[in-house]
Parts: structure tokens; sequence; C-alpha cells
């Protein structure tokens, strides 16, 4: 019919399209890995990049259809995906409207366990030296009701934070006096002293514990010793008891990698199962824990870890694929960045970084840091990520320390080296306690970093399961969900 | 199997002439409601007419065949249309033209689908619009249903409004809406708007000041690349506005739907522009993924535009997959359920209004028949080649 117009009317001239900004990277002989302004990835070859880049595209020729609806390419009179991108990434970035919701309260530097991967703990039965006092959890408190966010978070760590149980008491009770913000509590325990008192008390304040658990009984009692070679024990059984009294979602467990875990994935996996829980957190070797040696080091650990992670993944999909559905919680995290807007904060991997801004760390003497890791770099002679005391100090104080806006403005993935043109930026972070203490300097040479090379060997990874296996890639799909 | 709505009236007395047409309401003859000036006794049979006039209804409508005789003291007025239209009942509200006697049914209290066409002009032309658009000065329209929105009953649990493009004359139009925030502030309000007025700010800020509790825009998305969208409407720079338009509308926390009307040009790129719709918009309220109505333009462009449902249920059903792992709310409509893959079943609704949806005779042996939106009666119905009974 002649009154319709066809196709072509309705194209716009190449000479009105401009270019959105994207990332790109080479992943094979003809192949690039593509990323618009939000982290949306498509894959172009050699060929489609530079037409794309010279804008040497017009509508109705693939490419241009392709690039459009990645938000690649605009027409430059055209408002919508701008705006959409602008919307996008304002829902990406609006964790940063909730300044410092974690408040780490160091009890107590007491513990009845030898971790070797641990620096911080002392085994001193010298209550005076190593517990925080109740003048300084009142001052910690100040502080952390002076962060403007709404809803904070209080997070009792050790040492063994029940070593010091009666302050965590006093804590809860004096932060539930205070009005103003809605308030969660965590305590980061053993559960080796965990008993009915404690449980009791969680329940009354709804306290989430948070445990460790390295895998079976031998691994786990390497990894963890305490007097009576137990832990591994009295972790399952406090475990067990906590989801019996508090409820399944009130205990949650954390892995840690040690050289010993690398070849013992699936069976720490199936420790996790076995306990009924809902998923595994693979967290990478903390290199304050271990002895960090050389830069050549870090990198060879990232691919062994890699190499690891991989196969504990894949396990994971194996389970749901049987039926159980089972989480691997970084993957998770990650996935919920690359395929939503929805705005994830987590401390570890987040620009601005989270250090001060996510959270604050209270140590039993006093001092505030960054991080907990930050906490650990002091405990071997390295203060830079201490911003200050807390009788000196108040929250603006410590926020608007040279120390903290220097470690934060020099590390932002948005515009450092290496980072700002990767094409995995928008879902990855900025890690400026780790690469000062692997580097010497908060921002890092990335290609050196073995935080970068985890980052892009998990979300390649992730990216190659979502685009080749169909039926993990709905697995992965679903918990990303919301 | 399609519902007459609109005729002419073989009879009509009373009326007078310094009013071009009016809006009526039908009672039940013995109807105890409080009577309202534009109430109509519904009479079927002469002894409805007597005891209407016992009654002193002032006002009758009669259905039946053959002319209508009223007794010399009725002075009152009377429509009669034929028995075609005995589905007429309590409640519902016609359109009523005083010199043509034409009459449309405007509202059906008893019907789930009832909507008010706004205006017969748009400016989009969609190649496949079922009511195409007319650029003829029809303003009359949304008086009538400003005069209409008091007689309906305000447990109505939805109604639509459709065009044309609604907001033509968007200051009347959105008067009408704030009318239906008065008078039925219970009902689901849909407007069905291509939503590029919303590209202006003032329009949008006024929709929001509406503050109808449960209003919402309908808009349909073509495609993810501009051209595309634009080709479909037939209008170049829709697809920026559309989209900057449902932006607008979220960013004031206002309910949107969006609507993709399935057919050769947009079928084969439903998966992708499902996918698009999943991570750009997943804060819309509701996305509807909507067989063809094969009539009006439809019909003219057939050969650009027609392609059996089986021929794209897998794309549709990966576009499902991807708006549902989005927490998007999902529908298919207008498809019966034996063309589709099983997987996008708990979506298919019985979505076709009760006026025009039908079946064939295969479908008697259909276990599923009654979790099925059938197919519709309008236009030139075309059938797809995967219809079959299911059976289990």
């Amino acid at each position: 019919m002649a009154r319709f117009l066809s196709p072509e009317t309705f194209r716009t001239a190449t000479e009105d399209l401009s270019l959105l900004p994207f990332n790109f990277e080479r992943t094979g002989a003809n192949q690039y890995l593509v990323a618009n302004m939000v982290g949306d990835f498509i894959r172009l070859t050699e060929d489609e990049l530079s037409r794309l880049v010279d804008l040497r595209v017009r509508p109705g020729d693939g490419l241009y259809e392709k690039a459009y609806a990645a938000h690649l390419v605009s027409g430059a009179n055209q408002k919508a995906q701008r705006q959409l991108l602008a919307a996008r990434l304002r829902s990406r970035m609006s964790f940063l409207q909730q300044s410092t919701p974690l408040h780490i309260f160091v009890v107590t530097l007491r513990c009845e366990h030898s971790c070797p991967y641990c620096q911080v703990s002392r085994q001193s039965t010298d209550r005076s030296r190593f517990d925080m006092s109740e003048e300084t959890a009142m001052r910690a408190l100040d502080i952390a009701f002076a962060s403007p966010t709404s809803r904070i978070k209080i997070e009792f760590q050790g040492g063994e934070p029940l070593l010091n149980f009666p302050l965590i008491r006093k804590i809860v009770a004096a932060a539930k006096q205070r009005s103003g913000k809605k308030l969660d509590f965590v305590i980061a325990s053993n559960l080796a002293l965990l008993d009915d008192a404690v449980l009791e008390f969680c329940k009354e304040n709804n306290v989430l514990l948070s445990t460790s658990l390295d895998g079976p009984a031998d691994l786990h009692n390497k990894n963890r010793p305490r007097p009576g070679a137990n832990s591994h024990e009295l972790a399952v059984a406090g475990i067990r008891r906590a989801r019996e009294v508090l409820g399944p979602d009130w205990v949650g467990a954390l892995m840690t990698t040690t050289e010993a875990s690398l070849d013992r994935v699936d069976e720490i996996i199936d420790e996790y199962l076995q306990l009924g829980l809902d998923g595994i957190f693979l967290r990478p070797l903390s290199p304050f824990g271990f002895a960090i040696k050389t830069k050549q080091f870090a990198k060879y650990d990232a691919q062994k870890w890699l190499a690891f992670y991989e196969r504990g993944l894949r396990r994971v999909l194996e389970i749901n694929r049987q039926g159980t559905p089972f989480r691997e919680f970084y993957a998770t995290l990650l996935l919920t960045r690359m395929l939503s807007d929805r705005p994830i904060g987590y401390v570890d991997l987040r620009s601005p970084a989270g250090a001060g801004l996510g959270a604050l760390v209270y140590n039993y003497d006093g001092s505030v840091f960054a991080s907990d890791e930050g906490r650990m770099l002091a405990e071997t002679g390295d203060d830079a990520f201490r911003l200050g005391h807390v009788e000196r100090d108040s929250y603006n104080s410590l926020i608007l320390s040279d120390k903290l806006i220097g470690a934060i403005s020099s590390s932002l993935t948005q515009c450092a080296p290496e980072c700002s043109t990767c094409v995995y930026e928008s879902h990855c972070g900025a890690d400026p306690v780790y690469h000062h203490a692997t580097q010497g300097d908060a921002l890092g040479i990335k290609p050196l970093s073995a935080f970068c090379a985890r980052q892009k060997g998990i979300m390649g990874l992730l990216l190659d399961i979502l685009e080749n296996s169909p039926e993990d890639a709905a697995i992965l799909r679903r918990w990303a969900a919301a | 199997m399609t519902l007459p709505l609109y005729g002419t009236a073989s009879q009509s007395a009373g009326f007078s002439s310094d009013k071009a047409r009016s809006v009526l309401r039908l009672r039940s003859v013995d109807s105890a409601a409080e009577r309202h000036v534009a109430d109509f006794a519904l009479a079927r049979t002469p002894a409805d007419i007597r005891r209407a006039i016992e009654a002193d209804w002032p006002s009758i409508l009669v259905v039946s065949d053959g002319s209508t005789d009223l007794p010399g003291q009725f002075t009152g007025q009377l429509v009669a249309v034929s028995p075609k239209y005995d589905y007429l009942a309590d409640g519902d509200v016609i359109g009523f033209d005083h010199v043509s006697r034409k009459f449309r049914t405007l509202y059906r209290r008893n019907s789930a689908h009832n909507s008010f066409l706004v205006t017969e002009r748009c400016n989009n032309y969609c190649l496949m619009c079922s009511q195409p658009p007319k650029d003829v000065d029809d303003r009359w329209i949304l008086s009538e249903i400003k005069e209409s929105l008091p007689l309906v009953d305000p447990a109505t649990r939805g109604l639509t409004f459709t065009g044309g493009e609604t907001l033509s004359d968007w200051e009347d139009f959105i008067a009408v809406l704030k009318e239906c925030r008065d008078w039925l502030p219970e009902t689901a309000i849909q407007v069905l708007t291509n939503g590029r007025a919303f590209a202006d700010s003032r329009i949008v800020d006024a929709w929001k000041e509406i503050g109808h509790p449960n209003l919402m825009a309908a808009i349909p998305v073509y495609s993810a690349v501009d051209h595309v969208h634009d080709h479909v409407v037939q209008a170049k720079g829709a697809f920026d506005e559309t989209i900057l338009g449902i932006l607008k509308l979220k960013d004031r926390g206002q309910r949107v739907e969006i609507r993709v009307v399935l057919h050769a040009l947009t079928a084969p790129i439903i998966e992708d522009t499902g996918r698009w719709l999943a991570r750009n918009v997943p804060f819309v309220d509701h996305v509807a993924l909507m067989g063809l109505e094969n009539t009006g333009f439809a019909i003219a462009n057939d050969a650009m535009l027609w392609m059996d449902p089986v021929d794209y249920g897998d794309g549709l059903a990966r576009a499902v997959d991807y708006l549902s792992a989005a927490g998007i709310n999902v529908s298919v409509y207008n498809l019966p359920k034996c063309v589709l893959p099983k997987s996008v079943w708990p979506h298919a609704l019985q979505s076709i209004s009760d006026w025009k949806n039908g079946f064939v005779e295969e479908c008697d042996g259909c276990d599923e028949k009654n979790a099925c939106s059938g197919f519709f009666t309008t236009g030139r119905p075309r059938f797809s080649r995967g219809i079959r009974a299911i059976t289990s």
C-alpha cells in the first residue's frame, strides 16, 4: 500500500550517528568483548569493532542494530538512550547514598584458636590489655550513630568476640536505646564458646551469627588449630544448634582458602551441603594472613586459586542440575552486577572503595581503621589505614581524613590506568588496602595484581557459562534474580 | 460470535433537538436503585413496558422486533432496538445520537473488558493498527465519556481507554481521568497510549497530578532498535519519544505496562526485544506480549505482517524467560495455548475481550479450552497450522 512508508524511510543517516562510551578487550584471534557504560556485554569481530569505532555503520547493516541495542551508538539528536544509561548508572551507584552502613567492633583480640592465617589474634588471658573497654565501645557507638545512613549493621569481631560477651550485651543494649537508626547485629564467632545464654541473647535481639567453616574435619582442624583439636566438631555443632534455635537464616558460614584447600573443593562444598546451608562463599587466599612474598608469587597464586574456584563453581552447578538449589555467593554477587542494575555496595567490590565509606573498624584499643584488612596491616606495623582514634576523632574527621580521601580518590576504577578502560570495570571494585598491602600503593599496577587476575578470571568464566552452557546459564540467572 | 456494539435504533421519541446526543443507562424495570436522569427502563416484552409505565419510568428502552406501541399517556423518552442487542442488561450504558438514531454500547456492567474509545486521531500510523486512525474532529467523544463516567458502576474492576492516541487532546483527556479518580477510585484504569506525549515533562507532570490510585499507562515498544520500531509505527523519532516517556513516567512513580504486538516484523526479534526490556526497563510494572488481531490495517498489510505463531514460539519462550528472570510480571495475550511452548502457558491469559472471543471446532475436544484465550472473531481471523486439541 502506497500510504505506508518503507523501512528505509526511518533510518538515521550515518552522519547523524554518534558513539556512546564503551570499553573492550580482545578475547580471541578475531573476537572482542565489548561493554557499554553500564556493563552490558556483547561480542564483536575485529572488523565490526573497527567499523563501529570509525562510525562506518548504517541502519540496516546488522552491526548498527547490534550496537544500537547495546547502547554503543545513538542518533546525535536522540535522548532516550542517554537518559536510559544515566538512569541505570544512577541505580547502580545508588549504594553511595548509604555512607558507612557497616561498623565493626573488635571487642577483644583474645582467641582460643591459633589459626596460622590469622594475623590479629592474641592467645593472651590478659583482659586489660586486649579487651575493648566499655568507654571505648560507647565512643565508637557515637561515631557509628553519626554516620549519615539510616540503617547500620554492627558486627562483633575478634579475636573471638564471645570471649568478651558481656561487652557485646552492653553495646547491643546501648545501641537499641539510641533512636534514629535501624539496626542489624552480627557476631563473627568460631562458635566454640556458643552456649544457651548466647543463643537466647541472639534470639531476643535478632543477632545473626557468622562463623568459619573451612571444609572437612581434617582440613578445618589443620587450618584452625585450638587446644583439643576439635574446632570442626564445635563449629558444626554450633551451626546445627544455632539453626535449630534461631532458624536457618540466622547463621552463616564462611570458608578461608589455604594451600591445603586447593585440591579439595568438592569436599569443602559437600561439607556445606551436608549441613543444610544454602550456599558457599569460595573466598580467595588472603594476602594478609599468608606472607606476601613476591608479586610473581601473587600472580601464580591467582591462577591456582582460579582453577580451584572454577572446579568449585562447576561442582555447585552440578548440585543445582541434580535438583538441589545451592549458590556460590561470590558468583551471585558478580552476576547480580552483570545482569541487573541493583545497587551492590559490597565493601570489597565497589568504586569508590568501601574503605571507610562502606565500613569502619573500631579496634579493641580505640584505634579506628578503614577496613578489617587495614587493622591487620597495622598489626604488622603499617598504619596506612589507621584513620584515627575514638577519643580524638568524630565520624566526620575520620571520613574526611587525608588518609582515607587519598586512598579512595587514588584508587577509583573509573579513572585508574588499566581499570578505566577495562571491559569489566562496571562490575569490579577498587581495593586500595589490598593493593597497598601487595604493592605498596593504593592504586597498584593492575597487570601485577592477583585481585585483578581473579576478577577478570571469574567474570570471564561466568560469561563463558552464560553464553555457552544454556542449562547452567539458567541457574546463574536465577542467582542474579531479585 | 462477535457482539454487535453499535447500530441504529428502530424507533425513538421524546428527545429534544437542542442536544445532539445523550448517554443512557439501562435499568431493570423493577430496579430499586436511585434513578438518575439518564436512566432508561429496559423492557423486552409488552408486559415489561406496562410495568415500566406503572412504575413511572420517564424513559424506556425496548429490545424487540417490530414496532413498539406505547399507550398515549406516555410522554417520556423512548428508544427501541432490535433483538440483536438483547445482551443489553441492567447497568449498561449506551451513547445515542438523536437525529440519526445511531447508538453505541459504551459500557456493559457484566463484562470484564470495558473500554472507551477516546479519539480516532493518532500521531502514529501502525502497520497493524486494529483501529485505523482518522484525522477528524471527534472531541465530542470526550464529552460523551465525561457524561458516562457517573453512570458506570463504581464496583467495576477495570476500565480501558483506547484510541487513536488517547493523549491527542491531553488536557481534556487528563480531565477525564480526574473524573475517573473521583467517580471510580476502586477501578483499575488502563490507558492505551503510544507514550510519545510523555516525553513532554508538562504532560507527564499532569499525569502524575491525577492521583488515581490504580492508573496504568500501557505503551507499545516493538524493538530495541529505533528504526525498526519507527517503521512499525510509521513515525520517525517515535522510539526515542516513547522510551523517554516511559522513563519519565517511572521517574515519577507512575505505573507502566509495555505491550509488544507480535507479527512478522516484531516476532522474529522478540527474544532480543525481551532481553533488552529485561535489562533496560526492569522497573516497568507489566509486559504483555500479544498475538496480532487480524483486522484494520493488519488485513491490508497481511503479506508483510502474517507470521504463524508456531514459528516464533521458541523466541517468545526465551523472551518470557529473560523477562521473568528480571523479576518482571509478564503475560502473553491473544494466543491459544496449543500454539505456545508449554513453558509459556503459565503466562498465557484469557485476554481477548469477551465480545470478540471465539473458538474453532478443533477446540471442542481440548482439555485446556477453559483456560485458553481462544481467537479473535473480528476482522479476518488467520489460524495457525499449530491449532490442535490438547489432550492428556
